[in-house]
């Protein structure tokens, strides 16, 4: 793909003239957070390497959210640390980073200004505005409320407004959760574009065959623990644990 | 004062007198009308001034002593008007702090009274509005690594329509208010002679089409500031502001 077509990354292009060190290898070490008295996020130790798409997978409630809320440095793990290339976790490090929430919390505007407000406070280019708008196919509603959006519409918005950051790192929460199969195929195709771009992806996923079709990794958490971690052909092929293979199976896994 | 001994018959010829005075746009009414708004919506502005940033900053800051600022701006919502008027007029009087700016008696004066006795109002409620719109917006901002001004201004304007209402509820607040107008104004004709302070003496000398003409004209205030407050609702929800 070349930079022609993907106009508003050129960001990336100036971010790499004046070198930044680079966000990634990521490293979590024991990561723990309580929450009623339970460890929903249990001595967590996850490695993420330089490039790719890794897939979270894991029944309800397994923790999946908060753990990409932990990696992301939304808040601080009662045990444990992530490091990103050596670095602790610190506001810089979010800001190269962008989470799309399991469900979008968008602003009271119109589809457009949602963009606008990013690009402005993020200090990005405003005229980004109508290629993120088409890259998620919402071109012809920058003018609607925001809030009056379709479900899934809100989630492409959500999306748009992440790229809009010019992210190092994108974590993605169940983004095609409520998508029609022509919305899901556009965003699969952004998440591939973006890790070919060079974008670090980390989605959580209930999609099985999402997950086979985008990540070079799957990561199963099961109550709060990562039961495995392995490329997605070996995962896929053989799971190891046996919660996996009865998630894989679609028994129910308690 | 007159002995209340009005027929039936005469109050509604008062009261046709009234809306005849209204209808012509009688001078002296007017005049009173104007000053009436003048002080009030300069108040309004005023309070908004101090009680938007003000409640904003304790909607989105963590500071010891805030459950403290809450407790104190709950409770000066409820200032009762004529302990604000006592209150600024003992600041105001020749032996008061600030007798040397001389400013008792006059529109100033009110604005002043009128200011103390709303900003509360609008810093409570606005803290209200603004919190509960941050409580949904705090996770996201804090993903965009926002400023904090970035942040308050962010919330400001997404929480527009509600805190339009809460200003207009400050403005009906302060022009419905007559205790601390009728202190430090002193409801003298043709200076700080504003609509309630008007009625109460127009009434107390028997002069009701005066009293009833204005009290007509505070009524439509009142009903147009709630018609007003209920199409910014109405507005905001077909846009899904609120
Ligand atoms: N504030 C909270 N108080 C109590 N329990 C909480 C709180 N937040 C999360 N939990 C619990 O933590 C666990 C993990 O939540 P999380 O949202 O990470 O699950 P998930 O894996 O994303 O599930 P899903 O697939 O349904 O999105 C759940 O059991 C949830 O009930
Ligand atoms: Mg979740």
């Amino acid at each position: 793909m070349s930079d022609a077509a993907l106009p508003f990354l050129g960001g990336r292009a100036g971010a790499a003239a004046s070198p930044r060190a680079p966000l990634l290898p990521m490293r979590a070490r024991g990561l723990t957070l309580r929450r009623g008295g339970v460890a929903v996020v249990d001595r967590i130790d996850l490695d993420l390497g330089l490039r790719g798409c890794t897939a979270i997978l894991g029944p309800n409630g397994a923790g999946k959210s908060l753990l990409l809320r932990l990696l992301h440095g939304l808040e601080p793990p009662e045990a444990g640390a992530v490091t990103w290339n050596g670095a602790p976790a610190s506001r810089e490090v979010t800001a190269r980073q962008a989470l799309v929430f399991q469900t979008p919390v968008l602003l009271r505007r119109s589809v457009g200004a949602n963009l606008d407000f990013v690009l402005r406070a993020r200090r990005r280019d405003r005229g980004l505005r109508a290629a993120l708008l088409d890259r998620v196919g919402l071109g012809d509603k920058a003018d609607r409320p925001a809030r009056l959006l379709s479900g899934g519409e809100k989630q492409r918005l959500a999306l748009a407004r992440a790229l809009a950051t010019g992210p190092d790192v994108l974590f993605l929460d169940e983004p095609t959760a409520s998508l029609d199969p022509g919305s899901v195929l556009m965003i699969e195709r952004i998440v591939r574009e973006e890790a070919e771009r060079g974008t670090r992806l980390v989605i959580v996923t209930h999609d099985v065959a999402q997950a086979r079709r985008l990540a070079d990794d799957v990561v199963f958490l099961h109550r709060g623990r990562v039961i495995e971690h392995a490329p997605t052909d070996t995962f896929f092929a053989a799971p190891a644990a046996e919660a996996a293979r009865d998630f894989l199976a679609g028994r129910i896994v308690l | 004062m007159r002995e209340a001994t009005e027929s039936l018959q005469d109050i509604a010829e008062a009261l046709r007198l009234a809306v005849s005075l209204v209808l012509s746009g009688d001078a002296d009414l007017v005049e009173i009308v104007v000053l009436s708004l003048r002080v009030s919506l300069t108040a309004t502005a005023v309070a908004c001034a101090i009680g938007l940033p003000l409640g904003a900053l304790v909607a989105v800051a963590r500071f010891p002593g805030r459950g403290t600022a809450l407790v104190v701006m709950n409770a000066l919502m409820g200032l009762p008007p004529v302990v604000v008027g006592l209150i600024v007029y003992l600041h105001l009087s020749r032996a008061g702090p600030l007798g040397f700016l001389g400013l008792l008696y006059t529109p100033t004066a009110m604005i002043v009274a009128q200011t103390i006795l709303i900003a509360p109002i609008v810093a409570a409620l606005s803290r209200q509005v603004l919190e509960d719109l941050h409580d949904e917006y705090a996770a996201q901002f804090r993903s965009l690594c926002l400023t904090r001004a970035q942040v308050v201004g962010a919330l400001l304007w997404d929480g527009r329509y509600a805190l339009m209402t809460v200003a207009l509820a400050g403005f009906g607040r302060a022009v419905a208010e007559v205790g601390a107008v009728m202190i430090v104004g002193g409801n003298i004709d043709h200076l700080t002679r504003v609509m309630t302070t008007a009625i109460a003496l127009e009434t107390s000398k028997g002069a009701l089409p005066m009293a009833l003409a204005l009290g007509i004209v505070l009524m439509a205030l009142a009903l147009g500031v709630n018609a007003a407050v209920h199409g910014l609702r109405a507005s905001a929800v077909r846009h899904a502001y609120v």
